[in-house]
């Protein structure tokens, strides 16, 4: 009669004020990746053309 | 919840790899393009680096990117989007996520092949993509937010299609609206178009089935082997 099935755990809010300080972080971290890899159009030379084909295929705009 | 972040490092890490096959397959259609007129432009990084590991740093970046930012959108989703386990949360977010960052937006400015758009325009072009995304995601979290407030009134089913209604047709003025760019050069043979757009779609439902599935197997994972633990 014992029933072996896992516990399925309650979800659970994680409280905002607790995700803000990584929301922050990592927000930035992951814009400047962003950034380096969609739009470095500036920065013409090595870095553009490095992630040239990336940028094509994940549907950034490129000449 | 320090086990989701260590989570997302371990999916994100996982999704770029994910993605890679797929992005092999498209360079085949990529060199092709290559082939047909964008070698006059002096060449500054060679073809060979840029569609091997320069395309790996590319969607590995991407990858890691928005591996964080679902991170983040997961926390503040988990729990509150009815009571979703920590896997159907992640897959839900990975497939809304794929919608509103990449394929809405996609329908309105889809990815071109190089050969495709002019060099002047660029900047233009980078600025209203951009412009759309943000305004996507940013629908998008409204309805998401709206959707919940309307759940105890229309029930959890009622109020999600009212939520992605609402997206629907905000994201449907928005498209009308935003300007449209057409800069398919005469001649370009619509089928190499076709295949490249195909693939840019193909990798990035990869990358999101990649992060939305794997985040959702670790955490669940995690969450499952806290909760065993008792006190």
């Amino acid at each position: 009669m014992t029933s072996a099935a896992a516990p399925v755990p309650v979800p659970i809010r994680i409280p905002v004020r607790e995700i803000l300080p990584w929301a922050a972080f990592t927000a930035i971290l992951s814009l400047v990746l962003l950034y380096f890899v969609g739009s470095a159009q500036g920065a013409d030379s090595m870095i553009h053309e490095f992630v040239h084909d990336g940028r094509h295929l994940l549907g950034f705009p490129c000449h | 919840m320090a086990a989701g972040l260590l989570a997302a490092v371990l999916a994100f890490v996982f999704a770029s790899v994910f993605g890679e096959p797929q992005v092999d397959n498209a360079i085949a259609v990529e060199e092709s393009t290559a082939g047909h007129d964008h070698g006059d432009a002096g060449e500054v990084v060679s073809r060979g680096v840029q569609s091997t590991l320069g395309l790996a740093v590319a969607t590995g970046a991407y990858g890691l990117a928005f591996g964080g930012l679902f991170a983040l959108a997961f926390a503040f989703a988990y729990g509150r989007i009815g009571t979703l386990s920590a896997r159907a949360t992640a897959a839900v977010l990975g497939a809304g996520a794929f919608l509103t960052v990449f394929l809405v937006p996609f329908l309105k400015y889809p990815a071109n092949p190089p050969a495709v758009g002019q060099g002047e325009t660029i900047d233009e072009r980078t600025t209203w993509y951009f412009v759309m995304v943000l305004i996507s995601v940013v629908a998008a979290t409204m309805a998401a937010v709206l959707a919940r407030r309307l759940a105890p009134r229309l029930g959890n089913w009622n109020s999600a299609l009212a939520g992605a209604l609402g997206y629907v047709v905000v994201m449907a003025v928005i498209a009308v609206v935003l300007p449209s760019i057409n800069e398919v050069p005469p001649g370009f043979p619509a089928s190499l178009l076709w295949d490249f757009r195909i693939a840019s779609l193909g990798t990035q439902l990869i990358l999101w089935a990649g992060i939305g599935l794997l985040f959702g197997v670790f955490t669940e994972r995690r969450v499952r082997r806290v909760a065993e633990v008792p006190g």
